[in-house]
């Protein structure tokens, strides 16, 4: 009996550890098509990623589209639980249980939010709805955006260095920033994410010899202000040594309307911007 | 040994007696702590919580020339929060990772270090923290994020007991600084994320054997088990992450406690949920609750009432006071626990009416909602775990404020042990103004504004003020910064190069005195030159 038994706790370790083994390091999704496990995912989901990801992970202004067929940076399940537990670096998406608000996830949990992921998105990739070519020459073009955006190492320094972003943000969270760049301006996350908080708020400050100078905030804190002008150049200021200053959330770039922009050319712009942020 | 050898061993013994001699923390030390104003020797600085210094020697005339005399580097990344001891020249603090060290106060040279061996599996909400030591005799105390409370030797930081308070697994932690009460070393659990019930813990100091547990979810035939729905009692949270104060007169622990579990979901736990959101009077050697105040009744936005309550005496009166993370800022009296009044300090939009008492109640449309509500203040509170202060000198209470709002919406969640039990989500308000961020000096008496001081974001340091017309307090960008206390006008910052997440506190040596705050992951120690 004892042996018997002996032999049954060996097999039950033996199925533990295999289980346990199989949540940890599995290359695909052990709870793949289980719909308990999706519909579980659904509320991890909501409490960990939804934030940068919005409901639904339709995505939004912070983080992008996890519905869509093709992802950047995971594509396989275990890259995307990869992903999940150590986050990427150089970008806002951080490490299981570091953003400072949750608690963190369990792998069973990571798992059981990647079934919701794959139960929510797109089985092919969309097809451009625009024209890319077009998109880029209007960028570095008529309508001046490379004027104050870089994309790909060329453009301006003024605005939001914009090479990741049709990777990062939806086609609507980029059309909205081209038709009402006022409304929300580059919003950094929540305090605990965020590495550097630049915000792109525009400041006009008069200096002690009554210099004026218009930029946006490279930096700011209550005592000095970090300001790139319209030229580029460069202000470090004080600000307890300035005769005014004003911080405005109106942004600097001029809302493009339908009468500067057409639909069908911010289409290209966008479809150009994804199609470098796929990269 | 030689008789040579033993007469040297003597002679060595006379010449180091000759040295002042680190006298043991006695309770009448930390009773009388007002006598020894060169000394930190309790979290919030004395037993009233108020974190303000009789020092005057950095005062209005002089501020202006504070300079840095030393820096710390712990080496532990994450959100420092500890808030140093200093006991006749010696500094005592904690790292993010449950380290504690002793540093000599005059240079930051350290003594000795501690580093608990954290297990790899624990997943404390909200990173890894802790907010700092209890000193009682020779012994430091420290709650660990594994749910140990250990004595460490204040003089060589040996591990003298370590006892395990609850499993870790479960989602039990401590992130406190203890509270050290005659001879016991008083501390409250965290976990409210992970639907733990809460309880507040007495150890003998000399033995680490429990002396009492005062459970913040009454159980079965304890009264206020009614104001929980079913079983949701056995996971109803209501941790106690934040330190009390403890009122001598009455021989009181005041305790505060934290949300329900789930933290943002009423459905399923119908009733007050009682001890949530609360403050507690408990007697001091058997934990009985004398009386409670909750202040958000079922709560379902996460606003833990986890903010240090000072004991402030004016007029005659015995007073408690809380600026509490649900924007109200609140007098009782110490007594009886019986409101005197209850007044906004921050955009609040979640209760627009009291009840007989004067307590403010929820609004009926405040809760959240599938598709999502919008209720200022956000989950993370006006205020939050950073201490006040309260200086008799000016009669005002100073506290980190936050306006901001968020949008709560429901994620239903059944609870599993040691999983994360939030039963909602929670967003900032897209449509909502920039998060603001205060410091604000607020009049006790009236519960009037007197004055505020707007930092470029929110901050998450406490407070301290001192003798000398001061205010202390960090921001997020990595300033420390001195007001005048009367006036609010900035007379003096550091820029220190790492988030403040820390209270800032006061001690001197030598006759000399130093003002410190931890930030990024170091300790900062101000004086004059």
């Amino acid at each position: 009996m004892a042996s018997i038994f002996g032999r049954m706790r060996l097999a039950l370790i033996a199925i533990i550890a295999t289980v346990s083994l199989a949540y940890a390091a599995a290359d695909r999704n052990p709870l793949a098509n289980d719909p308990k496990a999706a519909k579980a995912g659904e509320y991890e989901f909501r409490i960990n990623c939804a934030l940068c990801h919005g409901l639904g992970a339709h995505g939004g202004g912070r983080g992008p589209d996890l519905t869509r067929a093709q992802k950047k940076h995971a594509h396989s399940d275990a890259e995307m639980f990869q992903v999940i537990s150590n986050g990427i670096p150089g970008t806002a998406m951080p490490a299981n249980g570091t953003n400072g608000q949750g608690v963190g996830m369990t792998d069973e949990e990571i798992w059981e939010l990647i079934a919701y992921i794959r139960s929510v998105e797109v089985k092919a990739p969309a097809t451009p709805l625009g024209d890319a070519a077009h998109g880029k020459e209007l960028f570095y073009g008529s309508t001046n955006c490379s004027l104050c955006h870089m994309v790909e190492g060329k453009g301006g320094r003024l605005g939001p260095e914009l090479t990741a972003v049709g990777g990062s943000r939806t086609r609507a969270a980029l059309i909205d920033s081209v038709r009402n760049p006022s409304r929300r301006l580059a919003w950094g996350l929540t305090e605990p994410t965020k590495e550097f908080p630049q915000e792109y708020e525009s400041i006009t400050a008069v200096t002690a010899d009554g210099t004026e100078i218009k930029g946006v905030a490279l930096n700011e804190d209550s005592f000095t202000v970090q300001v790139m002008d319209a030229s580029e150049q460069i202000h470090l200021l004080e600000k307890d040594k300035l005769r005014s200053f004003q911080k405005s959330r109106e942004s600097l770039m001029p809302p493009y309307d339908a009468t500067l922009l057409s639909d069908k050319d911010l289409e290209d712009i966008v479809t150009y911007l994804v199609s470098v942020g796929a990269k | 040994m030689t008789k040579r050898l033993c007469l040297l061993f003597i002679a060595i013994g006379l010449i180091v007696s000759g040295f002042p001699a680190h006298a043991q923390v006695t309770f009448e030390r930390l009773l009388n702590s007002a006598k020894e104003p060169q000394n930190w020797m309790t979290y919030s600085g004395n037993y009233a919580g108020q974190r303000h210094s009789a020092l005057d020697q950095i005062n209005l005339t002089n501020v202006r020339s504070l300079t840095a005399k030393w820096v710390y580097q712990t080496g532990a990344t994450g959100k420092l929060e500890t808030t140093p001891l200093v006991v006749d020249g010696i500094l005592y603090a904690t790292g993010q990772d449950d380290r504690a060290f002793a540093l000599d106060a005059r240079s930051g040279r350290p003594l000795w270090l501690y580093q608990r061996q954290i297990p790899a599996d624990i997943r404390p909400c909200c990173g890894h923290v802790n907010r700092g030591l209890a000193i009682l005799g020779d012994k430091v105390f420290l709650g660990t994020l594994d749910a140990h409370v250990i004595a460490l030797d204040a003089k060589t930081g040996s591990v003298i007991w370590d006892i395990a308070a609850a499993d870790y697994q479960k989602g039990f932690s401590f992130t406190v600084a203890p509270l050290a009460v005659k001879n016991l070393i008083v501390i409250g659990v965290s976990g409210g994320e992970y639907g733990v019930r809460g309880f507040i813990d007495a150890y003998d100091a000399s033995t680490g054997e429990r002396k009492w547990r005062f459970y913040t979810v009454p159980g079965p035939g304890d009264p206020g088990h009614e104001t929980w729905e079913g079983d949701s009692w056995k996971f109803g949270g209501a941790p106690a992450w934040n330190t009390g104060t403890y009122d001598p007169q009455s021989d009181q622990i005041f305790w505060p406690t934290g949300n329900p579990a789930p933290s943002n979901r009423g459905e399923g736990r119908a009733g007050d949920n009682l001890y949530s959101n609360s403050l507690l009077a408990l007697n001091t050697a058997t934990g009985k609750l004398n009386w409670h105040f909750q202040f958000t009744k079922h709560d379902e936005h996460d606003w833990d009432a986890t903010q240090v309550p000072i004991l402030i005496d004016a007029n005659g009166k015995h007073l408690i006071v809380q600026a509490n993370r649900n924007g109200f800022f609140y007098v009782l009296d110490r007594s009886t626990g019986k409101l005197i009044s209850a007044n906004a300090y921050g955009k609040t939009t979640w209760s627009s009416t009291k009840d007989s008492e004067g307590r403010p109640i929820a609004n009926k449309n405040a809760s959240p909602t599938l598709e999502g509500h919008t209720v200022c203040p956000g989950a993370l509170g006006t205020t939050n775990y950073m201490p006040p202060t309260y200086d008799a000198q000016t009669g005002l209470f100073y506290v980190t404020a936050r306006d901001q709002c968020d949008t709560f919406s429901t994620a239903p969640q059944p609870y599993e042990a040691g999983h994360a039990y939030y039963g909602s989500a929670y967003f900032p308000s897209e449509e909502a103004e920039p998060y603001l961020g205060f410091l604000k000096a607020i009049d006790p008496a009236t519960g009037e504004i007197k004055w505020k001081f707007q930092h470029t974001t929110p901050t998450w340091s406490g407070v301290l003020s001192t003798a000398g017309g001061l205010v202390f307090t960090g921001d997020a960008e990595g300033n420390f910064i001195a007001f005048d206390a009367a006036s609010g006008k900035p007379l003096w910052h550091f820029q220190m190069g790492g988030a403040v997440y820390a209270a800032p506190m006061a001690f001197a040596v030598d006759g000399k005195e130093f003002v410190v705050i931890a930030a990024g992951s170091a300790v900062y120690a101000f004086g004059l030159p």
